[in-house]
């Protein structure tokens, strides 16, 4: 019996090429480590990738990998789990590529529960490119394509697929990987699509964009790491978020003695979609940010599995063509 | 005027009426008759591309053609001999193709004011004159079928539905047919609908009946079109779509792994994956993907997790398969690409055919993209042709473009099932075994064979062979990224002799009529096949020296295709585009050839490759011929 993988076995011996502290080097670390910690098999695990930056994921990870085209990751990972169920596979996406140019296939491939983990790697910015505003990026942005700031609407990307029809809806932030590493694992766990926004700090062309909530500094009062059945505590547990029966939004109020008694607080459960769309819907302003695992559907059969079950022989080849060209009418000449 | 006589060797017979008329149901069983009966055959629906255009319109007008005979029959012939017209509409439509002296048989329930304005007919083409020129067979189908169906107590709706049956039951007993098989078959299909069948087959006996004992027995002549000579075997009727679904299948029985099929809905294309689906036993899986790249790129998924991948549509939507296609050849991957071409550009004529994408297949990718091209000849050539572009796909690790057509796609024709024992397995490049240097191992993965250039083909699941693959230009040696520029020079040079490796591996260029030097060789690819075969055919009979070569190999062309097309003083290609390649050929052989170019939506007549061999026959010859 070989000695168990470590983090570094699931490194490769390429060199390393984002920029020099890009938030993806972290995640990459969280990834290999969180790997090893699940006992994964390099040979029976595929990292699946589309275009950008954060597609360039798969050659730093010692599995099988594939680097494919811009947008189009979700539909190749189908294709692989269907050819082989028995892969383990992970989908490494951005906010360009996975919500503007793919999103017709991170649409699809949410909707029908392909059992992958979806790693979105959420900076608000294209950076491959160098610096065009995304899908995601905030109205206003100025960029090379946009010098008087953006105007249109962004999206969000768990609101997108709670839409979608996703399973699976969690979020983490890059440099923290005590939370990011078990939101992985819960999302490695589910048999489905998992959908894993991973706010990622672009340091060249979107530097702190996400420091409002990102900083550890402030990150107590600023983050809401969501537990399945525990109240929506945040602020070591001075505030909280009510739901408004008049409204039905959720409102943020302060628990203990001051403040409301800590039974008033909502509590979450990870399994009701109406909790999820308050909490991905949640104003920036004001409010904390939700992270962790923020829906997850009960008991589901993932599309690959659904799919086989269907097929009369379940993929296998039990017939024979010399046999299927006789069906029907076939006459002899002699 | 020729009349059509019972002595004709073999006839073309049309039914043509609304889209909602059953003529393509009519047409396929009448064509089950047919093969049943030994004769030999080839089918053409023609259909619109609305599903149900307005009733009596000359735009819905749906048609289906069969050309039957006791001989080889290799079209589905030129002009009809006999038409079956359901309304006005189909009646105008069909006409102008009508040989002289052919016998029109009218449903003269539907002719009426009513559905004259429909089709914009000034006044009663009975009684212009217009139809002078025919033999004209008036009868009250609807009515008929009415009758027959009254006593089953079905709605007036329901019981019209069942003319077609009522036509094919007269059509039957004007060729000797027996009724017993379509019985048969009708009893499987509406098994559910248990009042449809009664009322199907009551009309199929009532037209039967009415046509034998009717005293038009003398006007409605029978046709004896005997058992056409074919060589011993096992026959059955098939068109192009099935056949090329069976070769897929039976590709992945022949390299012993499981097809994946990835497609997404697109006229005429659809029947394939409508039949892919139905064959899970033989190990083929389909997947109807969100739209055209998520399919093709699915399929190069499943063949990276090491089954065959398979994609197909027909022109759009190949277009939009594009960019993943380049990337599987960057890759190395097989994949399978089917284009079931039809009339463009753009959404074009859906239902029509066409042999417009040979561009695209061949030089439509960015940048240097160079991949395999193979074309089908006609139905049952289609199951042959599936095999051969997987084999090549899983030898050189490449997407192959396997070009077929709408025509063929539908057209039907009998088929001699072959011996797949015949079939040469198809085998994959042996995965290496697993390295503990990590460069040693990229290079075992990237160690292409030396003859085909196609490398190991290694899936994720394979024990200590985990490697990463991508659109980035790799070094030819480890796969590692590089922007190395003499790599890059290598690796495009690499993937152009890949492709020129496929002709060290395809069998020569042959001569199917003629000799192999002369004054004339009418060259052709895909589905002019029929037309040409049988014009070089006729011409020679006549005492013409014309060879006839057609073309599988598209891309690389045959090593000796140059060569023997020098041999000929002149080359003439017809094609169902605007040359593409004549294009080809001039730019791959240098050699320039005399086009034939109809870009009509439908395909060749014989009489038009016919006429271009005498006219550009040389005059000091003619005389011989003559």
């Amino acid at each position: 019996m070989n000695a168990p993988l470590t983090a570094k076995d699931f490194a490769t011996d390429q060199e390393v090429r984002w920029c020099p502290g890009c938030g993806d080097y972290a995640i990459l670390k969280c990834v290999q480590k969180t790997l090893a910690d699940i006992g994964a098999n390099p040979d029976k695990t595929s990292f699946v990738s589309g275009i950008g930056c954060s597609s360039r994921f798969p050659y730093y990870m010692n599995a099988y990998g594939f680097h494919t085209i811009h947008g189009r990751a979700p539909a190749f990972a189908t294709g692989l789990k269907l050819a082989n169920p028995e892969i383990d596979v992970w989908l490494v996406t951005g906010d360009g590529d996975g919500l503007s140019i793919g999103g017709n296939h991170l649409l699809h491939v949410l909707r029908r529960n392909v059992d992958m983990q979806i790693m979105l790697f959420n900076n608000e910015i294209y950076g491959l490119t160098k610096g065009q505003y995304s899908p995601t990026s905030r109205p206003g942005t100025r960029s090379p394509s946009t010098p008087a700031g953006s105007v249109d609407t962004p999206l969000s990307p768990c609101s997108f697929a709670l839409g979608a029809g996703a399973k699976f809806i969690a979020r983490g932030i890059d440099t923290d990987a005590k939370n990011l590493s078990p939101v992985l694992k819960a999302a490695h766990e589910f048999k489905g699509a998992a959908l894993v926004e991973i706010f990622q700090n672009c340091i060249v062309y979107n530097k702190d964009v996400f420091e409002d909530f990102a900083a550890k500094k402030t990150a107590k009062e600023t983050q809401l790491h969501v537990e399945h059945g525990k109240p929506l505590l945040f602020a070591s547990g001075t505030r909280g978020l009510r739901l408004n029966p008049q409204s039905l939004n959720l409102e943020v109020v302060s628990v203990g003695d001051d403040g409301v008694p800590e039974a008033d607080i909502l509590i979450h459960d990870e399994t009701s979609r109406a909790i999820a769309q308050l909490l991905v819907s949640l104003p920036t302003d004001g409010f904390p940010m939700p992270l962790g695992v923020i829906y997850r559907e009960p008991a589901t059969q993932s599309f690959d599995a659904a799919f086989w079950d269907a097929h009369p022989t379940q993929g296998k080849r039990t017939g024979k063509v010399a046999d299927a060209l006789r069906k029907g009418s076939v006459w002899k000449k002699a | 005027m020729d009349k059509i006589s019972p002595e004709n060797k073999s006839i073309v017979v049309r039914f043509a009426g609304d889209s909602g008329d059953g003529v393509q149901l009519l047409g396929s069983q009448f064509a089950e008759s047919t093969a049943l009966a030994g004769s030999d055959f080839s089918t053409f629906p023609d259909f619109p591309a609305e599903i149900r255009a307005p009733v009596g319109t000359t735009f819905g007008v749906s048609a289906f053609q069969i050309n039957l005979g006791a001989r080889r029959i290799s079209t589905a012939g030129d002009q009809p001999d006999v038409l079956v017209a359901f309304n006005p509409a189909a009646l105008k439509v069909n006409l102008p193709m009508m040989q002289k002296g052919a016998l029109i048989i009218l449903n003269t329930d539907a002719f009426n004011d009513r559905n004259f304005t429909k089709a914009h007919i000034a006044s009663d083409p009975r009684k212009t004159g217009e139809l002078d020129d025919y033999q004209v067979i008036e009868i009250d189908m609807s009515t008929q079928t009415l009758e027959a169906v009254k006593p089953l107590g079905l709605s007036k709706s329901d019981a019209e539905q069942s003319k077609n049956f009522w036509a094919l039951g007269a059509v039957l007993w004007m060729f000797g047919r027996s009724r017993e098989p379509i019985e048969n078959w009708a009893k499987t299909k509406f098994a559910k609908k248990p009042e449809i069948l009664n009322g199907n087959l009551a009309a199929l006996n009532a037209g039967h009946a009415f046509a034998e004992t009717a005293e038009l027995s003398a006007e409605i002549p029978q046709f004896v079109i005997g058992e056409a000579p074919m060589e011993d075997g096992e026959y059955r009727s098939i068109t192009g779509a099935e056949a090329l679904s069976l070769g897929l299948a039976a590709a992945g029985e022949l390299a012993g792994r499981e097809v994946f099929f990835a497609g997404y809905p697109i006229t005429p294309a659809s029947s394939i994956l409508h039949h892919l689906s139905r064959m899970g036993e033989l190990g083929v899986a389909t997947f109807q993907a969100e739209d055209e790249i998520a399919a093709c790129c699915a399929a190069i998924g499943a063949s990276f997790g090491g089954k065959i991948g398979v994609t197909s549509s027909s022109g759009p939507g190949i277009a939009l398969k594009t960019e993943a296609i380049g990337l599987g050849m960057a890759v190395e991957l097989p994949l399978v690409i089917v284009n079931s071409q039809r009339g463009g550009p753009s959404t074009g004529l859906p239902t029509k055919t066409e042999q417009s994408d040979l561009y695209q297949a061949v030089y439509g990718r960015n940048a240097d993209a160079p991949l395999p091209v193979i074309a089908t000849a006609g139905p049952g050539d289609c199951f042959d042709a599936a095999i051969e572009a997987t084999r090549i796909a899983i030898r050189h690790m490449t997407p192959v473009f396997l070009l077929t057509d709408g025509y063929i796609a539908n057209a039907a024709g009998p088929w001699a099932l072959p011996d797949m024992a015949d079939f040469e397995p198809i085998l994959s490049n042996t995965p290496p075994q697993p390295q503990e240097d990590p460069t040693a191992l990229k290079k075992e993965i990237w160690n292409r064979d030396p003859s085909s250039l196609g490398r190991p083909w290694v899936a994720p699941g394979m024990d200590g062979l985990a490697h990463r693959i991508g659109g980035l230009e790799k070094d030819i040696e480890t796969g590692d990224i590089s922007y190395d520029a003499a790599n890059h020079q290598a690796m495009s040079e690499l993937r152009a002799r890949k492709v020129q490796a496929v002709a060290d591996f395809i069998p020569d260029q042959e001569v199917e009529q003629g000799e192999t030097k002369g004054p004339i060789a009418i060259v052709g690819w895909g589905s002019t096949h029929g037309a040409i075969y049988r014009a070089v055919q006729l011409a020679r009979e006549e005492g013409y020296d014309v060879a006839q070569i057609h073309l599988r190999y598209l891309n690389p062309l045959p090593k000796n295709l140059g060569r023997l097309l020098a041999s000929y003083d002149k080359i003439i290609l017809p094609e169902m585009n605007m040359g593409q390649c004549a294009t080809l050929l001039r730019d791959k052989l240098g050699i320039d050839v005399i086009q034939l170019n109809k870009v009509s939506g439908q395909p060749f007549k014989i009489t038009e490759i016919q006429d271009v061999i005498k006219e550009h026959y040389p005059v000091a010859m003619k005389k011989a011929a003559e």
